[in-house]
């Protein structure tokens, strides 16, 4: 079968990875409400790869420097609601097109980066692809019991004089890493479609938070694989594929009758 | 005699100025104190100051070296999506100290969004009960109980007494007296 030639097998794992860390980050950011936060540290993570490849430094690693100094910014200014995530967006809108309009390569660049340009992964996407999976399953791990436990009793460390950015900065950073690597890898929309509909799907659906997570991930890594599919067979741009698959998928699934 | 938990001494306390005080008053250990007093009088700027989220303007409020404080804010957190169930909230919350209460466990295997107010608000302070703080502080814990949940939630803080250290406010009397070892009317 075409999509399992050699040609796609490290495009395919990488993309595969990254959409099983984003639909299992994605639950926490929807508990906390912050889910807007994946677009706009995909915003800055897409901007900050293009500044990075006019200096000719990878993609992988230009968006990943550029959300983790978001993620940092957000932590130190103590910033509440989804204010700061929408100056993330307008921001790293506004350099992505700037750069992408007065550089050789950047509109070509910028389009892949919209639009995901998944088929070109190379090793360097896959090993950061890896390095994203083991980093959301041991950061979960230790994360999970914190978040939740904060979002529903949030005085318990102000009570207790436990900062709060021990476990704020750490779940913001790995938000970034996901949506850098996953910006470079499957491209803006797709990142933000993997954390924000499985998610979605899961909390209507599921019947306990250990459901939500089966539900989420398993939705997310084989909406994944069949927009894979579909795009390579039909000739089509990975990520409109991948984000009209999910919503399609999304709203025929039989669920709960309940408000996003 | 045991060292007292929390010793105010004097204490004035509010946000930018102050909201309630002078205030004097100890809690031992073991024993479940009530604050009375009425709607906007400051009980829960009080608990606030306990809990490091309101100024303290004059006096003393010491705590016994390293105390473990747990706080249910006047309205407990509740989402409009919360896709978990009794079990794993009370997990999450480390409400693992003893069993629940016979009249939540038919709750536990619901999410817990599909539970009623008075339900919800009943679990949301066992999940602070059942944990392992040295004192616990409730916050108007009465609200959205029926008569039934006041009584309910009255028989368990009166099982608390002598085993836990718990410091509540309410605006009714009547269910600080049923509950608790003493009240002190803080408007007073």
């Amino acid at each position: 079968m075409m999509a399992w030639d050699s040609l796609f097998l490290v495009p395919f794992l990488s993309g595969l990875l990254v959409a099983g860390a984003l639909s299992a980050v994605g639950v926490l950011l929807r508990l906390r409400n912050e889910w807007l936060a994946a677009l706009g540290f995909a915003h800055l993570a897409g901007a900050s790869a293009l500044l990075g490849l006019a200096i000719h430094v990878p993609a992988v690693l230009g968006a990943t420097f550029g959300a983790a100094v978001g993620a940092v910014i957000k932590a130190i200014g103590r910033f509440r609601g989804n204010s700061v995530y929408a100056l993330m967006i307008l921001g790293g809108w506004s350099i992505t097109l700037l750069v992408a309009a007065n550089t050789a390569l950047g509109s070509v660049i910028g389009h892949a980066m919209v639009e995901g340009q998944l088929y070109f992964a190379g090793m360097g996407h896959f090993m950061a692809a890896a390095m994203l999976a083991v980093t959301t399953v041991a950061g979960l791990y230790w994360l999970m019991p914190i978040v939740i436990r904060n979002r529903f009793f949030p005085g318990h460390d102000a009570a207790n004089r436990l900062p709060a950015w021990r476990w704020q900065l750490p779940f913001d950073l790995l938000t970034a890493l996901g949506m850098a690597v996953a910006t470079a890898t499957v491209g803006l929309m797709a990142a933000f479609a993997l954390v924000f509909i499985p998610p979605w799907l899961a909390f209507r659906s599921a019947k306990n938070w250990k459901q939500v997570l089966v539900v989420s991930v398993g939705f997310g890594m084989a909406g994944y694989i069949a927009a894979f599919l579909l795009a390579l067979g039909l000739d089509q741009p990975f990520g409109p594929v991948l984000v009209a698959l999910l919503l399609v998928i999304a709203g025929v699934i039989p669920m709960r009758s309940r408000s996003a | 005699m045991s060292q007292p938990l929390l010793v105010a001494k004097g204490l004035v306390t509010g946000y930018t100025e102050p909201v309630i005080g002078p205030l004097s008053f100890s809690v031992g250990p073991g024993e479940v104190v009530g604050l009375w007093g009425a709607n906007g009088c400051g009980k829960s700027t009080l608990l606030r100051a306990i809990a490091n989220k309101a100024r303290i303007f004059k006096g003393d409020l010491e705590q016994r070296p390293g105390l473990t404080l747990a706080w249910q804010v006047q309205q407990p957190v509740r989402l409009d999506e919360m896709p978990l169930n009794g079990h794993e909230y009370l997990r999450y919350a480390k409400a693992s100290r003893e069993a629940p209460p016979a009249r939540m466990i038919p709750w536990l295997d619901q999410r817990i969004d599909t539970l009623s107010g008075g339900q919800f608000q009943l679990l949301a302070v066992w999940a602070i009960l059942g944990g392992w703080a040295d004192l616990v502080l409730l916050d108007e814990p009465t609200n959205n109980l029926d008569p039934e949940g006041q009584r309910t939630l009255a028989e368990i803080l009166k099982t608390e007494r002598g085993m836990r250290t718990v410091l509540l406010v309410s605006h009714e009397y009547g269910f600080l007296a049923q509950a608790c070892d003493r009240v002190i009317d803080i408007a007073a």
